[in-house]
């Protein structure tokens, strides 16, 4: 990440006009399978340079709420919102120009190309991804592609992946790959950034490393939505919390607030006190 | 093919122009083999129908230079542009070009949302419909008799080896021509995003990448170069039927690209003339068996004829098992080479796989 994009980005969370609305409001949101309700009216904000988690027990409906907040299913009723604009609508890769990036639980890297191609890729704006521009603007594509390549060894260097720059994405660890996944979000340069389970399966040492990336992003100004299991992790760094449980939003708040909360005592937490 | 100049060709008629002609064929079949590792190699689109634009381009290239019907007899069809040659030849290939991609985005705009495996299955029926059409619509395609009087170029000017080695010469022409612009094109941030799409879908999307448009423009290249490929042919051989465009010519080209490297453009070009070469060369076996006997001393021609012996007398018998053996070729390949003779052993890890 180069430090001058992330200061200016800094400046603009800053200067954004600060209306009440969160970035990204959830607003009654229906999503059914068959006869299966997965989403039950589930409606919640997440604030502009919040790092926000979401919890709940398996089966209460993060991931599928994930993919109706990033447009990979259409929520049956219901709106989201990014930026004050509803995007439920739209195809993901429409939601992702308007400045949303996301992981997936299971990382979804390019295995067959280079650690660089997959960072490269995610940029925006790229001239050469038309092909007559390609063949006839050398000069333009080139001068894109060395801005890339610049902005490709930051975010390496960012998190520390710059050893492994030329590897395939295949050789990665499972680790490795959810901060190449983080990379490739962050290329992407979104307003918000949603994690699916960022510190599953990564060993201990390298989720601190991760953690503290995280912050250091947030502290630039991004806003950051994630799904994660481990309490302590969330009631430690997360600003607010959302608990969902059967497809519905129990409670949201700080997480001091939200441990309290009787509902999610015993919906969820109810070990959590004696763990 | 550096040790064959055209005048050593010249003066060998007989195995010279024999090898011409594979070589040409080769050189056609590059070209279809290149069109294939866009849509596969760099986009991982599974078709199974790519026979269709081949003969998309072919019929386009015949209908624009044959003469009007009204000169040939016994002509079903009503159209003839009868374009003068050679100048018509390049707007007649831009032409095959043009509509072979268009069919392709065709196709594509129907089935490519759809999974890799049913991409599959739909390309093949879509590319049989095709098939169907060309037969049935005589009116166009002069049906199941043909366009049979496709110009050479420049034919009327020279000698028969002379016009064989000047077209093979252009068809070299076109396909490193071709094969720069593909390189270029896979080399670049295009070809990066078509290796995207074809690693993750899902991730491509979620990078903001219009993921559709991507397969339909893989599909309208990979299309139009295989309608070049289909003009070459057109003019080459001077007749166009729906007998020489049947789903063997798909999986020829498959083969060709699994054998030669997929996502690596040397390799479908080597794929290609590899798979043509021994596709052809193979057609003599029992000429070059019969010759053997009859120059080899007798001792020599009766160890020979031992040798052979136990396998069946029957005139089909040779030429059926060059298929065969292609087929154990492919077998072996994919059992100790998956990447093909040029590809990268990395590059297909996730190939062809769902999301």
């Amino acid at each position: 990440m180069s430090r001058d994009s992330s200061e200016s980005d800094a400046a603009a969370g800053v200067t954004r006009s600060d209306s009440d609305a969160p970035l990204l409001e959830v607003d009654d949101v229906v999503k059914r399978f068959g006869g299966l309700t997965a989403i039950d009216h589930a409606s919640f904000g997440v604030e502009a340079e919040s790092i926000t988690g979401l919890i709940g027990p398996n089966g209460a409906g993060k991931s599928t709420l994930f993919n109706c907040v990033t447009g990979m299913l259409t929520p049956d009723s219901g709106a989201v919102r990014l930026a004050g604009e509803d995007v439920q609508d739209l195809p993901p890769n429409r939601i992702a120009q308007r400045g949303l990036g996301r992981t997936f639980q299971t990382p979804k890297i390019f295995r067959g190309m280079s650690v660089r191609e997959n960072l490269a890729f995610a940029a925006r704006g790229q001239t050469g991804e038309r092909p007559i521009s390609a063949l006839v603007r050398p000069g333009t594509v080139g001068s894109e592609e060395a801005d890339i390549r610049e902005r490709v060894d930051d975010t390496l260097a960012f998190l520390s992946l710059d050893h492994l720059a030329e590897e395939y994405a295949s050789g990665l660890s499972g680790g490795q790959r959810k901060l190449l996944e983080l990379g490739r979000v962050l290329m992407l340069d979104p307003e918000i950034i949603l994690l699916d389970e960022p510190m599953a399966g990564v060993n201990p040492s390298l989720a601190d490393d991760l953690l503290d990336r995280l912050h250091e992003l947030n502290d630039r100004g991004r806003t950051i939505l994630l799904i994660e299991h481990d309490m302590d992790l969330v009631m430690n760094h997360c600003d607010r919390v959302v608990v969902l449980h059967n497809g519905q939003t129990l409670a949201s708040g700080p997480p001091s607030i939200v441990q309290e909360d009787e509902r999610v005592v015993e919906a969820y937490l109810g070990g959590f006190e004696n763990a | 093919m550096g040790v064959f100049t055209p005048t050593a060709l010249l003066s060998l008629p007989g195995w010279g122009s024999f090898l011409l002609t594979v070589l040409t064929i080769a050189g056609i079949y590059s070209l279809l083999t290149l069109g294939l590792n866009i849509h596969y190699g760099y986009t991982g689109l599974i078709n199974f129908g790519h026979v269709a634009f081949f003969a998309a381009g072919a019929y386009t290239a015949a209908l624009l230079t044959v003469p009007p019907p009204a000169q040939v007899s016994g002509a079903e069809y009503v159209f003839g542009l009868n374009l003068p040659m050679p100048l018509g030849l390049p707007i007649s290939l831009v032409a095959a070009a043009v509509v072979g991609g268009l069919l392709a985005t065709l196709i594509g705009a129907t089935s490519v949302r759809l999974g890799s495996h049913y991409l599959a299955v739909a390309t093949f029926a879509l590319a049989g419909i095709f098939g169907s059409v060309l037969e049935n619509e005589a009116w166009l395609t002069n049906g199941s008799f043909g366009l049979n009087s496709v110009p050479k170029p420049g034919r009327a000017a020279m000698s028969a080896d002379t016009w064989a080695v000047a077209y093979f010469v252009f068809v070299v022409v076109v396909l490193v021509v071709v094969a720069f612009v593909l390189s270029r094109l896979t080399g670049s941030p295009f070809g990066r995003l078509l290796k995207g799409v074809r690693e993750s879908e899902d991730a491509a999307q979620m990078l903001g990448k219009n993921t559709i448009r991507v397969k339909l423009t893989s599909f309208a290249i990979g299309g139009a170069v295989a309608g070049l490929a289909g003009g070459l042919y057109a003019h080459y051989v001077g007749s166009v039927v729906v007998q020489q465009f049947v789903p063997a010519v798909t999986f020829t080209v498959w083969a060709a690209l699994l054998l030669g490297g997929v996502a690596s453009n040397t390799g479908a070009v080597f794929g290609a003339f590899l798979l043509v070469g021994f596709r052809e060369s193979t057609r003599f076996l029992t000429n070059i068996y019969d010759s053997l006997l009859a120059s080899l001393p007798t001792v020599a021609a009766d160890a020979l004829r031992l040798a052979v012996e136990p396998l069946p007398d029957h005139a089909s018998f040779v030429p059926s098992l060059r298929f065969v053996v292609i087929g154990l070729l492919i077998v072996l390949v994919i059992r100790y080479r998956p990447e093909g003779v040029f590809g990268d052993p990395n590059e297909i890890d996730a190939i062809g796989e769902e999301d």
